[in-house]
């Protein structure tokens, strides 16, 4: 776990969307193991960070390195093969499946050729896919959703289940947008345990874009923030609370307390 | 059994197939408005391929299908690249053109029509649309029917959990033309003769009714809709004059009412009993 092994590297990348220049020669590297979040006010392009990771959009310059392999051109589609699994600001479980049904959904990565996709995950009760779905329900505590629509479900189950579904993966870097948004306080706590259990194996990294800083002081280790496109600060959560500059840009003064939440999109 | 009766089910076994054929490029989003057009390239394969190689009907149906899905496969590529209302037309589109070539086609009786020398009867029909039936509930089974409604609910999410959006498009779409081609040569050996005039848009329209009328989102959807909107115009008969009113009235309806159609999976997983984890796991739902 030393700063020299990054598991994720962004060099020079810039993302302009027409003149409007969202990510400016922005460079940053996530540490294998370690914790992080990416803050910053609204605008600042933290989702847009995740959407060049994992290739919603391409990059205008600069280079995306996952472990060491250059990924800058890789579809959208193969980046989860590579390792590379995330959760949206906006959930976006598939509304018409049932729980069970989306976390085996997540699962098709690691399904190859004719044989993967035609796994009968619906008709034998006792399909080794579908065990390990429902194993992992059990786990997040979410078993009793499993044969629910998830589109009727609480929005802070939902988010566990997107949770649960980007996991099945078995990801290297998880990419979580925003997890604590819209959730009450007892959701958050859920999901925060959740986390844990989930972080607590060590062999994944997790980078969190989250405007909540008790939730980003709780779980993470490592803070970059983010404003206008660049990395104006870095460091562990009491550094970055302490910071002046992050202070005046994000977090206001410590008597502008209690800190308000935002929940408007960010670019 | 009177011959209306076994009119009407030869009626419904080979809509119900028609209905399977729709059903594919629906549950992965997308409108096929040419089915007509694979249901008259397997009509008339079918018809060609038993009266000139002498092909039994059991042989040259499936054969036909086969054909109507290659074809499918092959426009697939360039008529998939349209959306929504355009990628609607382009499918209206190639149904138009299959109908136009089959009425310039000497070699299949061109506008006069072509008359097919074997029969087959209904249990031949029935039994055809039970198969088609059983094996698209045990594609639906397996990872595939997971994809497929995965694209359809949510293209951009199902790319980055690494599903190949347009693989499965083409898939469903090619394989529910090989279905539509099914049909139509099931149509062709029960009638004995076939002209390009009834492959018409308004067959293709009939088709995606059944569909959305009995629902995408579940196996059951298009079996009961190609069932309950082939017996309803039966029933109707009675009022001559006015069961085309009354039909369309109820379509109207039942588009109202239940705007996903007869049949949602949310309901299909409440009828089997699974609400108990809905009802009790909510209060129960952990705190911290």
């Amino acid at each position: 776990m030393s700063a020299t092994d990054p598991i994720l590297r962004l060099e020079s990348v810039s993302k302009h969307f027409g003149g409007l220049r969202v990510i400016e020669d922005l460079t940053l590297a996530v540490r294998r193991g370690v914790r992080t979040a990416l803050i910053g006010p609204n605008g600042a392009g933290k989702t847009t960070v995740f959407n060049l990771i994992t290739g919603v959009f391409p990059v205008d310059a600069g280079r995306i390195l996952l472990d060491g392999a250059d990924i800058t051109g890789t579809p959208s589609r193969l980046r989860i093969g590579h390792g590379i699994a995330r959760s949206f600001q906006n959930i976006r479980l598939m509304p018409h499946l049932s729980t069970l049904e989306n976390v085996m959904v997540g699962q098709h990565c690691r399904n190859h050729g004719l044989r993967g996709v035609l796994q009968p995950v619906n008709l034998v009760p006792r399909n080794r896919w579908r065990e390990a779905a429902r194993a992992a329900l059990a786990n997040a505590a979410l078993i009793q959703y499993e044969h629910s629509t998830v589109g009727n479900l609480p929005y802070g189950v939902q988010k566990r289940i997107e949770l649960v579904r980007a996991l099945m993966a078995q990801p290297r870097l998880l990419l979580l947008d925003e997890p604590a948004a819209g959730l009450n306080p007892a959701e958050t706590e859920a999901l925060q345990a959740q986390l844990e259990k989930v972080c607590a194996g060590g062999g994944l990294t997790v980078l969190v874009v989250e405007h909540d800083m008790h939730f980003v002081g709780a779980l993470c280790e490592q803070v970059i923030v983010l404003d206008f496109g660049r990395k104006i600060a870095e460091g562990s959560p009491k550094e970055i609370r302490e910071n002046l500059l992050v202070q005046e840009t994000y977090l206001g003064t410590p008597a502008a307390e209690p800190m308000e939440r935002h929940s408007a999109r960010s670019a | 059994m009177s011959g209306y009766l076994e009119g009407v089910l030869v009626l419904l076994a080979v809509n119900v197939v028609f209905a399977y054929g729709g059903f594919l490029p629906l549950a992965a989003g997308q409108l096929n408005l040419g089915l007509a057009g694979f249901a008259a390239i397997g009509a008339y394969a079918s018809a060609y391929l038993s009266n000139v190689f002498k092909l039994a009907p059991l042989v040259a149906i499936p054969l036909a299908g086969i054909i109507a899905g290659a074809v499918a496969l092959v426009v697939a590529v360039p008529v998939l690249r349209t959306r929504g209302i355009y990628l609607a037309l382009a499918t209206f589109a190639l149904g138009q053109i299959v109908q136009a070539g089959i009425l310039n086609l000497e070699v299949v009786g061109g506008a006069a029509g072509y008359p097919v020398a074997a029969f087959i009867r209904l249990p031949t029909i029935a039994a055809t649309a039970v198969i088609v039936v059983a094996l698209v509930w045990l594609l639906f089974a397996t990872r595939f029917g997971l994809a497929v409604i995965a694209v359809h609910d949510d293209e951009g999410a199902a790319d980055l959990i690494g599903i190949d959006v347009r693989a499965f498009q083409i898939a469903a779409f090619a394989l529910g033309s090989a279905i539509a081609g099914v049909g139509g040569g099931l149509y062709a050996h029960h009638f004995s003769f076939i002209e390009a005039q009834y492959f018409n848009i308004s067959l293709s329209i009939t088709i995606v009714l059944y569909v959305l009328l009995g629902g995408t989102q579940t196996v059951v959807g298009p079996l009961l809709g190609a069932a309950v909107f082939t017996l309803l115009p039966e029933l109707l008969r009675a009022s001559a004059h006015w069961r085309y009113v009354a039909f369309a009235a109820a379509v109207i309806v039942i588009m109202a009412l239940r705007p996903e159609g007869l049949v949602t999976g949310a309901q299909l997983r409440r009828l089997f009993g699974f609400t108990r984890a809905e009802h009790v796991g909510l209060p129960k739902e952990r705190t911290g």
